[in-house]
């Protein structure tokens, strides 16, 4: 059905693509996994058109074909879904679906014509999207659906997934997977770029792995296990389970009452929310993103230039409800942002540059002049020491961060933070887009944090990690705690009704 | 070898600019070459071509600096034109408010003076003077951008027109010689003019301007290097720059660094006053500024917003200046307007590489505007 064969892509110094193999068998679902930079993604998107191979060839139904750009892959019935999807917000489902493909003549625009075919391909595969609905109203899940309708509305045969998970509930998980084996059933092909083992062994047919831009097995998902799947993408045995004591929580550190996080427009992102965190214990907080998280975690780091905080919040006994994000600092409240590029680092800074910010303007930091001039040997001293305890690669404090693997920069910001010897540690997303091995080490550091005694409030849309970290675990919906379960008694499918608004039982 | 690296971009867009360049010199029906040597070759003659090349060289380091400081805290100083001519004011106020009886157009003795300060203390008080007046006027926008988040480019640009206005309405109804026909102010007290170059060089002529603020330029490039990468203050405002939520995470205040980055580049650009009216008109001469402000960018720009470079780009853009004089004179066909298209070359193709360089991207903070 689609077939890469000897590709090869190279960018700068890095080989991508190494003579790429991939064999995508006609009414299956493949899934290609690999840690991150391994090339999947770059070999979808070379058989996508977004780039040209440096050597190999691509064959659609046997036939080898010259694919330059997206408009002759979907020419060829390939059709692509981003992990960010591609959608206007202000225009309708049809709309938007008929972007760049519009049917009516040269002037006009036949939409009532694109919304009954639109129509009819929704019911065909059960996806229950109104064609005349504006993107913005939509869930994600239905966004999502109307990503693999534009790819379904321009006659796609191969539906290439990017992470199309990564955005959805463990509810929405099952729908999307019901989806993709209606359209298996109906003769389409699909292919699943993924990290996620469980929901490679779950859906798929036949597996690809990944690593250093080099294909490294080829399985029937039926003869294969997540142990072994997982030692293929690292290339050595790998902990799947984090392996922690029972907490030993001690006194109470944080202490959050009715707080409110109210956004300029208005809109309370945290409502009233109330709880404690103890030192020596891991509390989780679960939820679909959007719902509160980044706005509570900020709030307690003291970021609050975008929005207004009120109720109380005690650190250690002490009020910090008005505290300036330096001053919590100080107390030893240390931070890991959600987004390392928007937060947690300066990219075109180097390493020794980034292992200071935050404490920029003290020691170890600065020297002479009362303090005014950077201690360059301090911070290079600094640097090597975060690099060295938190194994961050290349270890060359002069390269900028832009130049490491999300991984590697993630191990920086952690290291960074770690270095504080935190009282309170508030952590989100912390293996976001971080490969398998460094996500073992860093679940390792999380727990040996915590077991030192400090106090480790913790975010992640990652449900098995929250669940598999905390020791107590919250749930957050519309800015609220919904419920507080015992992540040892609870299942997925408890927290995944909490997560969009149902009842505990 | 990561400097060298470095200046061969820039190096590589000024070269783009000559052989475009030429391509017009070609079709206007003069010789490429003739042209080029005679618009970089007087620059380098001793004692003449050196010595007016540094004097023009001056205000554009000034200058250059001050969008250089402004531009890594993540703001487009459009305004040093207007923050040169407050400053370049203030100087000429101070020094004939303390500088003594002085001798006017007419030949007549004046006095403007409150009191007679002697040198030591009159050229410190006049340099702090331009400094203050500039930072104040560039903490302008900074302040606006700050507490309000307007745009520091429209009030920059807006706030150069009132500057220039004022400092004319002052110059014609306060500080002019009654008749003199020149919109000038009186001239300043002798103990506020600063040294000519030449009095301390041998072979360097006394009559060449070239004075003692192209000594204080190279000292504000030395020390705007020190002061963006060796202090907390400067990692501060870079690090503003670079990514305003990281800095915001990293316990900096984005909004304490966009008034202090304005008043430092406005101070740096106010500097121009001291090379103009301390050192050469000795007098606030309405409209001196020869667009240093606008230059000023273009010279940061080739420079990528570092000291070292905008001292190379400003001596570069110095020699056109005087070049194109020399162009309009002993070519036969080419004015001295080649001067402007080889400008506006450079900054063309630094712009359009700077897509291939990500960190002198001046497009993408035009349409960033948050605070």
């Amino acid at each position: 059905m689609l077939e890469l064969r000897n590709i090869t892509k190279r960018f700068g110094d890095v080989l991508a693509n190494d003579h790429v193999n991939i064999k995508v068998k006609p009414g299956t679902i493949h899934s290609i996994v690999g840690e991150n930079g391994a090339g999947k993604s770059t070999a979808m998107r070379i058989a996508y058109g977004f780039y040209t191979p440096d050597s190999g060839e691509i064959l659609v139904d046997g036939e080898v074909r010259e694919i330059r750009t997206p408009h002759d892959a979907i020419a060829l019935g390939i059709g692509m879904v981003h992990q960010h999807f591609m959608l206007v917000e202000p225009m309708t489902v049809a709309e938007n679906i008929v972007l760049g493909a519009e049917p009516g003549t040269t002037a006009a625009l036949d939409l009532n014509k694109a919304a009954s075919e639109i129509r009819a391909l929704s019911d065909e595969f059960k996806l229950a999207v109104d064609p005349h609905a504006t993107i913005e109203t939509l869930s994600v899940g239905q966004q999502q659906r109307v990503e693999l309708l534009k790819a379904l509305y321009r006659h796609a045969r191969i539906l290439i997934l990017d992470e199309p998970t990564a955005v959805l509930t463990p509810q929405e998980v099952e729908e999307f997977f019901a989806i993709l084996r209606r359209m298996r059933e109906q003769g389409k092909t699909v292919v699943i770029i993924t990290h996620k083992l469980s929901e490679v062994l779950a859906i798929s047919d036949e597996v690809t792995v990944m690593r250093d831009g080099r294909v490294v097995g080829e399985l029937k998902t039926s003869d294969t296990n997540a142990a072994e799947l997982a030692r293929l993408m690292v290339g050595r045995d790998v902990l799947l389970r984090v392996e922690k004591p029972e907490a030993k929580a001690g006194e109470t550190v944080l202490r959050v009452q009715n707080m409110v996080v109210a956004v300029a427009d208005g809109t309370r992102r945290v409502n009233d929310v109330s709880f404690e965190v103890r030192a020596g214990e891991i509390v989780g907080v679960a939820g679909v993103e959007g719902n509160g998280q980044t706005e509570l975690i900020e709030s307690l780091a003291g970021l609050t230039a975008q929005s207004r905080v009120s109720g109380k919040v005690d650190f250690a006994g002490r009020d910090i409800t008005n505290m300036s994000a330096r001053d919590r600092k100080e107390l030893g409240i240390a931070h890991v942002p959600e987004d390392r590029h928007r937060r947690g680092l300066l990219l075109d800074f180097d390493l020794a540059e980034n292992s200071i910010l935050g404490i920029h303007y003290r020691q170890p930091a600065v020297t002479g002049l009362g303090g005014i001039l950077l201690d360059e040997k301090g911070i290079e001293r600094r640097a090597r020491q975060v690099i060295k305890d938190f194994d961050v690669r290349p270890p060359n404090p002069d390269l900028p961060a832009r130049a490491l693997s999300g991984g590697n920069q993630q191990k920086l910001i952690i290291g960074r933070e770690f270095e504080l010897n935190p009282k309170l540690l508030l952590v989100s997303q912390p293996t976001r887009g971080v490969d398998i091995g460094a996500i073992e080490f860093i679940h390792r550091k999380l727990v040996a944090l915590r077991d030192a005694g400090c106090a480790v409030l913790l975010v992640s849309a990652e449900l098995e990690e929250v669940t598999a970290l905390a020791d107590r675990l919250l749930v957050i919906y519309h800015g609220q705690i919904v419920g507080e379960v015992d992540p040892k008694q609870t299942s997925n499918e408890e927290i995944g009704l909490l997560m969009t608004g149902g009842k505990k039982q | 070898m990561k400097h060298l690296r470095e200046l061969l971009f820039p190096l590589i867009a000024v070269i783009a600019a000559f052989v475009v360049g030429g391509i017009f010199v070609l079709a206007i029906g003069d010789s490429p070459i003739k042209a080029y040597s005679e618009l970089i070759g007087n620059a380098f003659a001793w004692p003449d071509g050196i010595g007016y090349t540094l004097f023009n060289a001056t205000p554009l380091i000034f200058t250059g600096l001050a969008v250089a400081v402004a531009f890594r805290c993540g703001l487009l100083n459009i305004g040093a034109e207007g923050q040169l001519y407050v400053a370049a004011f203030a100087t000429a106020w101070v020094s004939m408010k303390f500088g003594g009886v002085v001798v006017d157009v007419f030949g007549q003795k004046v006095s403007y003076s409150w009191m007679t300060l002697p040198a030591v203390i009159l050229v410190p008080l006049a340099i702090f003077a331009a400094i203050f007046a500039g930072a104040f006027w560039g903490a302008i926008p900074g302040f606006l951008k700050a507490r309000f988040g307007s745009h520091e480019v429209i009030n920059t640009i807006m706030l150069n027109f009132i500057a220039v206005a004022l400092c004319s309405y002052f110059t014609q109804y306060h500080y002019k010689v009654p008749g003199d026909p020149i919109m000038q102010s009186a001239p300043i007290g002798e103990s506020a003019h600063i040294a000519h170059l030449g009095k301390f060089i041998p072979g360097l002529p006394e009559r060449i301007p070239v004075n003692l603020a192209f000594i204080l330029a190279l000292i504000a490039c030395a020390l705007v290097y020190v002061f963006l990468w060796k202090t907390k203050w400067g990692y501060e405002i870079r690090a503003t720059g670079a990514n305003p939520s990281a800095a915001e995470y990293g316990g900096i205040s984005v909004r304490k660094q966009i008034v202090l980055a304005m008043a430092v580049s406005g101070g740096l650009a106010g500097m121009v006053g001291i090379n103009e009216v301390l050192g050469y008109h000795h007098r606030y001469y309405d409209g001196f500024s020869d667009n240093y402000g606008f230059t000023g960018i273009a010279v940061a720009l080739l420079g990528r917003n570092h000291p070292v470079g905008v001292l190379l780009a400003a001596i570069l853009f110095a020699i056109l200046l005087r070049g194109g004089i020399f162009v309009d004179a002993f070519t036969d066909h080419v004015s001295k307007d080649i001067v402007q298209i080889l400008q506006a070359l450079v900054i063309l193709f630094v712009a359009a590489g700077a897509r291939y360089r990500g960190s002198l991207n001046v497009f993408g903070l035009l349409k960033r505007s948050k605070v």
